[in-house]
């Protein structure tokens, strides 16, 4: 079995500090694993590594049966990878139907084959906000939004591009106990349906309830990857989120 | 393309309007409007869709102006259209350049590179001597007007009023397509633009220079309207001024915005024009900007759809 995506010793610096050092990951089609790590320890520069929005310096990402170096970040995107940003980046002046719109034009509609015609375009708009429960908000702008409307957003957009890969950049932070589930249930869903998830969070609570496997970086070196229930259980990982 | 059938309808009754008043001032006047709103919406396309704002209109609008006067010495019969097609092509090659050069440039630093370009290009015409140097050039203007008979401005008119409907049917054709949303992205984010798939790159490009290509066409007949071109007029600030001014103020989200703005603005000043001094209109458009920037930053157009929710 071939992994879906394959990050070989990649590597990564900002002058001085080294953000990432030789990190290997694969992640199975199919997969939902879990990226955690304390703050800083690398987690959205591996992401940002992956998706081409920074390049690395060394190593390789290979996505299916192809070499995604040198790709700029929308033709990651086209090619089916799709992320969430951690802190909303919505397109403010437009509504939310079309936010949703810019990725099905751009991703879907750009690919070889059919893609959504210009009647069904708008239903399946509606479709995706619904999925995130944002159907009936679907003529705002994200500033008459709360910050968490805005993550599902993010979501509903990285979805609207039909991924094999989605990675969720701490889609959580800040939601309550009951949307949390609601967030977890939708990604689970998705999953359900042959999207391979990578879920980066903070809270433990999901982490642990949706992932199959858990990778943990600590000072931009991964230092643990496996079964969940094993992983948090390892030295390791136990002091580096709670000390000696 | 009923839209376009729309434009040319009024075109066309504009045209006639003028014919039947037969003031040749009144062509002149028109002709000055309908440059701006061609100018305003070729700016609008880069500065509101996609949201670099260009300072370096006088630019374009010059390259325009002088490959005219370029082609008006060495091929002296060259029908007016084909001028304004290759001082189009010319400026939007620039428009190309410069986007590629100034493509990690964002904001206020993009907005200097290209006030950096207007005083590169205008220094270059300026010491090149076969289109006049700093001296200048005269263009004689046919008296008669091809095609159409009468005074040659009234074809100077038809011509602009030409410009006018394609380059109001393309800024139309781009909002409601595809290319449209793509910009609009850019403007709002551009890495989340890049996320959602949309290719940056591309797209500023196709905006620089559709952008910088009108302009140069909105500028390629004034050396037969003004019969005499010499860089400080060639390169007025007026028309960078208007040029932004004109968008802002009619509203830079739909292509009904550079309209307004351009008939308002440019209707204001000519009667300032001509009823009080000709310095004022400058302060017309300055203090018009200020005003809207600060009061309605969405524009004319940008109030009536507020209202209308």
């Amino acid at each position: 079995m071939t992994a879906l995506l394959r990050v070989e010793g990649l590597g990564k610096r900002f002058g001085g500090f080294v953000a990432l050092e030789a990190i290997d990951l694969d992640v199975q089609q199919g997969e939902r694993l879990g990226l955690i790590g304390p703050n800083g320890s690398g987690k959205s520069t591996l992401v940002n590594c992956i998706c081409g929005t920074l390049r690395n310096e060394s190593g390789r990402v290979r996505f299916g049966e192809e070499a995604l170096d040198g790709l700029s970040a929308h033709q990651r995107t086209r090619r089916g990878l799709a992320r969430s940003f951690q802190l909303p980046r919505p397109f403010g002046s437009l509504s939310l139907i079309e936010n949703v719109r810019i990725p099905i034009l751009y991703t879907v509609n750009a690919r070889p084959g059919a893609g959504v015609g210009a009647g069904a375009i708008e239903t399946r708009c509606l479709e995706l906000l619904s999925q995130v429960g944002l159907a009936d908000k679907a003529d705002l702008r994200p500033r008459d939004l709360t910050q968490i409307e805005m993550r599902k957003l993010e979501l509903a957009r990285a979805m609207a591009t039909d991924p094999k890969l989605l990675i969720a950049d701490e889609a959580m932070a800040g939601l309550s106990h009951a949307e949390v589930d609601e967030i977890i249930a939708l990604l689970i869903r998705l999953n359900g349906q042959g999207v391979t998830v990578i879920m980066i969070e903070h809270i433990m609570r999901a982490v642990m309830e949706f992932s199959q496997r858990l990778a943990v970086l600590v000072a931009g070196r991964k230092i643990a990857d496996g079964p969940p229930q094993e992983v948090v259980r390892n030295p390791d990982v136990v002091r580096a989120y709670l000390g000696e | 393309m009923p839209f376009i059938l729309i434009l040319i309808a009024i075109a066309g009754a504009i045209f006639a309007a003028g014919r039947w008043f037969g003031s040749s001032y009144a062509f002149f006047m028109g002709y000055v409007v309908l440059q701006y709103i061609v100018l305003g919406t070729a700016w609008n396309i880069l500065g509101g869709y996609t949201g670099y704002v260009n300072f370096g209109v006088t630019a374009f609008f010059a390259i325009g102006a002088y490959s005219t006067v370029v082609l008006n010495k060495l091929v002296p019969a060259m029908p007016l259209p084909l001028m304004i097609l290759i001082g189009g092509a010319m400026a939007g090659l620039v428009g190309l350049g410069t986007g590629y050069l100034t493509l990690r440039l964002r904001g206020v630093f993009f907005s200097i590179a290209t006030l950096a370009l207007a005083v590169v290009v205008q220094t270059l015409i300026t010491n090149w001597d076969f289109v006049g140097g700093a001296r200048g050039a005269y263009v004689l203007r046919p008296r008669i007007a091809p095609l159409i008979g009468g005074e040659y401005v009234q074809y100077l008119f038809l011509i602009m009023l030409g410009l006018c409907v394609i380059v109001l049917a393309t800024a139309r054709a781009i909002e409601r397509s595809a290319l449209g949303y793509g910009f609009a992205a850019i403007r709002d984010d551009e890495g989340a633009a890049e996320a959602s798939g949309v290719p940056t790159l591309r797209l500023k490009l196709i905006a620089t220079g559709l952008s910088g290509g009108f302009m140069g066409m909105a500028g390629a007949p004034l050396p037969f309207y003004v019969t005499y071109l010499d860089p400080a007029s060639g390169f007025n600030l007026n028309y960078a001024v208007n040029a932004i001014a004109m968008p802002l103020i009619g509203g830079t989200s739909s292509w009904l915005g550079p309209v307004v703005g351009a008939i308002l603005v440019g209707g204001l000043q000519e009667y300032l024009r001509v009823t009080i001094s000709s310095a004022v209109n400058v302060l017309v458009a300055g203090v018009l900007m200020v005003a809207f920037v600060i009061l309605a930053p969405q524009g004319i157009v940008g109030l009536f759809q507020r209202k209308k929710r």
